[in-house]
């Protein structure tokens, strides 16, 4: 089973793409552009539809998904953890 | 692929794949008077809305194109336009007749609901039953026009529903179908991008002046920052985080082939065959309400965590990648790409599978938002009325 999709191999999230991804899951995760998978361990419960962090990342990095610039980070996150609102936020407006 | 469906030819050449007789007001005055005449026959359709009086410069211009082109479609047979008075009744009346298709006008002023619901529901009676013997002909799919905006986008939008629909607009570009996507502020973060996509230096001129403008409005009355907006509430519970990450499965929607061959303004007319890029809202009733002014006749609509949107007169067939959505909200969802996800199917498979549907709802099947009755019909407003 994929439980996580990426969109290319310089995305530092992954896409949850399953329910009931819980912490402590192994996850496989499809990288779309080149059709091959990953495995990343689970750090935290992630909903469908919710990133996962493939890497740790520090407050001021920038959180890359598509290949490109997506965003920042505001809180520090480590891999396997939920990546979201609460710890990524927009360049703009 | 197919090359062609089964059409209606209108009088001046474009191909419908509805045959509509709508009645329309000019504005919120004549809803009453509108809504009574499709009750009395059969087979009209009014189309109620809330705005069109004290409205003017480019907000009223905006208002005359939106319910011009909308009469003006191919999915539209014959049009009865009822206003509370002549003169825009009539400006509105001679849009449409511009077409060739049968359309008649009635201001309510000087004779009151009655007598203009009497009047309007005999015109209304003529058209539907004239419209009831036109007949379905095989029409070349370059006559198909094809619009496409996303909603309730969850991040399965930008891995599966939005990159299917990119796999069939670049292969209904070559075909040399007319095509268009906007969204203009859903672009933010991804609009470099788009620069290597427009045909030419001018086209990607006129991008960006759309892009700054749009920009420029949201600086204007932005109270803080978008995000109690932009992404919604509904992104960003399915997992959407920014509005670069949103703009970027918003682009998936052009594929990787098509060019941008030109920009059109909201509810403007496309000038010839080839990908447009139309300056809109990215509220999905008010895009897809100014695609169908603009004359296209089937809506493609990839949503992730359930947009249930309809419009009047344009069929909207839904995609969805989001297998839980696609298991809760199965009546809304017209082609169901989740097995991308799980590589069960490939992108190539996921565009022929909405190619499929297209042509099953150009050759007449009702899309699940047609079926459920979802008219939403919503005009776009530039500022305050006088």
């Amino acid at each position: 089973m994929i439980h996580c999709v990426l969109h290319g191999p310089s995305d530092s999230v992954a896409v949850v793409v399953v329910e009931n991804v819980k912490a402590g899951m192994q996850l496989t995760g499809l990288i779309l552009d080149e059709d091959r998978t990953i495995e990343l361990p689970c750090a935290q419960d992630i909903p469908i539809g919710h990133k996962v962090a493939l890497q740790d990342m520090s407050v001021g990095d920038t959180v890359i998904k598509y290949g490109v610039d997506i965003g920042k980070v505001v809180q520090p996150i480590r891999k396997g953890e939920h990546a979201h609102v609460h710890n990524i936020k927009t360049k703009r407006w | 692929m197919q090359k062609t469906f089964l059409g209606y030819r209108r009088e001046n050449g474009r191909v419908g794949i509805r045959n509509h007789v709508i009645v329309l007001p000019v504005d919120d005055l004549s809803n009453a008077a509108a809504e009574a005449v499709a009750n009395n026959i059969k087979g009209a359709m009014a189309i109620p809305h809330p705005y069109g009086r004290l409205q003017f410069g480019a907000d009223l211009d905006l208002h005359f194109r939106t319910l011009i082109g909308t009469g003006s479609n191919p999915n539209v047979a014959a049009v009865v336009v009822i206003g509370i008075e002549d003169q825009w009744t009539q400006q509105v009346v001679d849009g449409i007749a511009s077409t060739g298709k049968p359309v008649a006008g009635f201001g309510i002023e000087l004779h009151g609901d009655h007598d203009t619901i009497m009047r309007a529901s005999k015109a209304a009676r003529e058209f539907v039953q004239w419209a009831s013997e036109r007949q379905r002909e095989e029409c070349a799919l370059a006559e198909l026009w094809v619009s496409t905006k996303c909603g309730e986008s969850d991040t399965t939008s930008g891995c599966g529903a939005n990159p299917t629909v990119g796999n069939a607009f670049d292969k209904l570009y070559e075909q040399g179908c007319t095509l268009v996507f906007g969204e203009t502020s859903e672009i933010t973060g991804g609009e470099k991008l788009l620069q290597s996509r427009c045909r030419t230096p001018e086209v990607w001129n006129r991008f960006m002046f759309m892009f700054d403008r749009y920009q420029d409005m949201i600086n204007r009355h932005k109270t803080s920052d978008l995000s109690d907006s932009q992404p919604t509430k509904g992104n960003i519970a399915g997992g959407l985080t920014t509005i670069e990450e949103k703009a970027l499965g918003n682009i998936a929607k052009i594929g990787k082939r098509c060019i941008i061959d030109g920009v059109i303004d909201k509810a403007e007319v496309p000038s010839g065959p080839g990908l447009w890029f139309m300056d809109s809202s990215s509220a999905a009733a008010e895009m897809v309400t100014l695609v169908a002014a603009s004359g296209y006749a089937v809506h493609f609509f990839p949503t992730g965590q359930g947009n249930v949107i309809g419009n009047p007169i344009l069929p909207v067939i839904k995609i969805c990648a989001n297998p839980r959505t696609v298991r809760t909200m199965s009546e809304h969802i017209d082609v169901d790409t989740s097995g991308l996800l799980q590589r069960e199917i490939t992108m190539d498979q996921a565009g022929d599978k909405l190619i499929d549907m297209m042509f099953r709802t150009a050759n007449g099947r009702l899309t699940a938002a047609e079926a459920l009755g979802h008219r939403e019909f919503v005009l776009t407003r530039l500022y305050e009325s006088a």
